[in-house]
């Protein structure tokens, strides 16, 4: 695994002078996933803040090949590109070894992307997926996702008088692609370095598909202070909202226990989209969302028990 | 690039050459500025790693620069600066 030094005399593949928000977490997890890769890489990303904010016309920010797809098929154009480098591998026409890794934002990935990374996940191509969660559609301001967690606000389920945020329940991405049979399956946080570029790392030596979920706080769609970025990534895993695994080959790792598991409310508290979790009104179902978050952390802990790495 | 293009100077399939985001600034965004102390930061590279505008330059295994002209003065850097008690990165306002 590469330490600091080691990745910081790498060439960075992302330029500044891109126009994401100020304090945004996605180009955190791009500067940090790239880093990871020691080979020439292809990327690929759907259309989403990402995209949008890092190659607005006539610039590009990114230093590697780039192809920026629609909205629903960052995985679908990745598997066409490594299928024609596979090919021409095979017919001698290039040689070494090159990376693919596709990016796409939770609606991206969780909604109108899902087809096309199942499909490209089962049909088996050699590729890493990162879906950059930061839990609704941030670049056309903040609708609610597949990934909006339950009692968070947006602007298509805002809190009020009728609703107090969403009322649905995230659906588990993850856990999907681990259904999925592929050969890695994991998540992890914007907030710490050293298990995202590990989990990079590790994908990078597996051949065949990747998946990783990363959380990624949103200062303009979360609504909290920009320089709390990396508190709130550390604060996700810490209260367990959003725990740290791995899934190889079927085998559940956690990669991080929190010494002492906060409170859920310690992590909702400085975001503006929980605000209104805090009115006592709403106290039952701050409580119903800190048991969800319980009941799944054991969950998880169970399988790691379970169906986790021998010791 | 400064001059609009018409059509038919337009790049063929919206080609892009890379890495031309750097010849945007993006510097004027900010209404703090991060200043860093060389005498107490102890080059733990942390506001490079977690820095969103690749401003943070690292040679050699130490900070040497933060560039202005894409620091968005976020202030991630100031917070994950470990050094105690007084941090090693202060953000100051640019008035
Ligand atoms: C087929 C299609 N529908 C709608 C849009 C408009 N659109 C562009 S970005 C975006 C939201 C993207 O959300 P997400 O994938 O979560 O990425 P984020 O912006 O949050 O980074 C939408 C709806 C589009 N580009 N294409
Ligand atoms: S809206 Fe959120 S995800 Fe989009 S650029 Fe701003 S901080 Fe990043
Ligand atoms: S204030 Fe933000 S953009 Fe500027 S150097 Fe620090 S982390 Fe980077
Ligand atoms: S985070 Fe602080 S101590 Fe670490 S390299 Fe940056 S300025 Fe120095
Ligand atoms: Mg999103």
């Amino acid at each position: 695994m590469a330490t600091l030094k080691e990745l910081a005399v790498r060439e960075d593949r992302l330029t500044g002078g891109h126009r994401m928000c100020p304090g945004c977490g996605a180009p955190i997890i791009v500067r940090q996933a790239l880093m990871a890769v020691k080979e020439p890489v292809v990327v690929v990303s759907a259309t989403g803040c990402l995209e949008v904010s890092t190659t607005i016309f006539p610039y590009s920010a990114w230093k590697v090949p780039f192809l920026h797809s629609a909205f629903e098929n960052s995985a679908a154009t990745m598997s066409g590109v490594e299928a024609a480098y596979t090919s021409l591998k095979k017919q001698g026409k290039i040689t070494g070894d090159t990376k693919f890794i596709a990016f796409g934002g939770d609606g991206g990935t969780y909604d109108i992307g899902f087809q096309s990374l199942s499909g490209a996940m089962e049909r088996g191509h050699d590729m890493l997926y990162i879906c950059y969660d930061n839990q609704a559609y941030m670049n056309t301001s903040v609708q609610r996702s597949g990934a909006t967690p339950r009692g968070a606000s947006t602007t298509t389920e805002p809190a009020g008088k009728v609703k107090q945020g969403k009322v649905m329940t995230r659906k588990d991405l993850t856990e999907c692609m681990v259904a999925h049979n592929i050969p890695y399956a994991a998540q992890t946080i914007v907030g710490d370095w050293r298990d995202l570029t590990k989990k990079v790392e590790k994908a990078m030596s597996i051949k065949g598909p990747k998946f990783i979920n990363v959380l990624q706080p949103c200062q303009l769609g979360w609504g909290y202070r920009m320089d709390l970025t990396i508190e709130l990534g550390k604060l996700a895993a810490d209260t367990c909202f959003w725990p740290l695994y791995e899934v190889e080959n079927g085998k559940y790792t956690l990669s991080y226990t929190p010494k002492e598991k906060k409170p859920l409310a310690e992590f909702l508290k400085p975001q503006n989209r929980f605000r209104h979790l805090f009115k006592p009104e709403n106290q039952k179902l701050l409580e119903e969302l800190q048991a969800d978050v319980d009941r799944k952390w054991e969950l998880l802990k169970k399988k790691c028990d379970c169906f986790g790495t021998e010791k | 690039m400064a001059q609009e293009l018409g059509w038919k100077e337009l790049p063929e399939g919206d080609a892009l050459k890379a890495g031309t985001a750097a010849d945007f600034h993006t510097g004027d965004w900010r209404s703090k500025r991060p200043i860093k102390d060389d005498k107490t930061c102890i080059n733990c590279l942390f506001c490079y790693i977690y820095c969103p505008d690749s401003a943070v330059k690292v040679k050699d295994g130490k900070v040497i620069e933060i560039d202005y002209n894409y620091c968005k003065g976020c202030g991630i850097c100031e917070n994950v600066c470990p050094v105690k008690p007084v941090k090693a990165i202060k953000m100051v306002s640019e008035r």
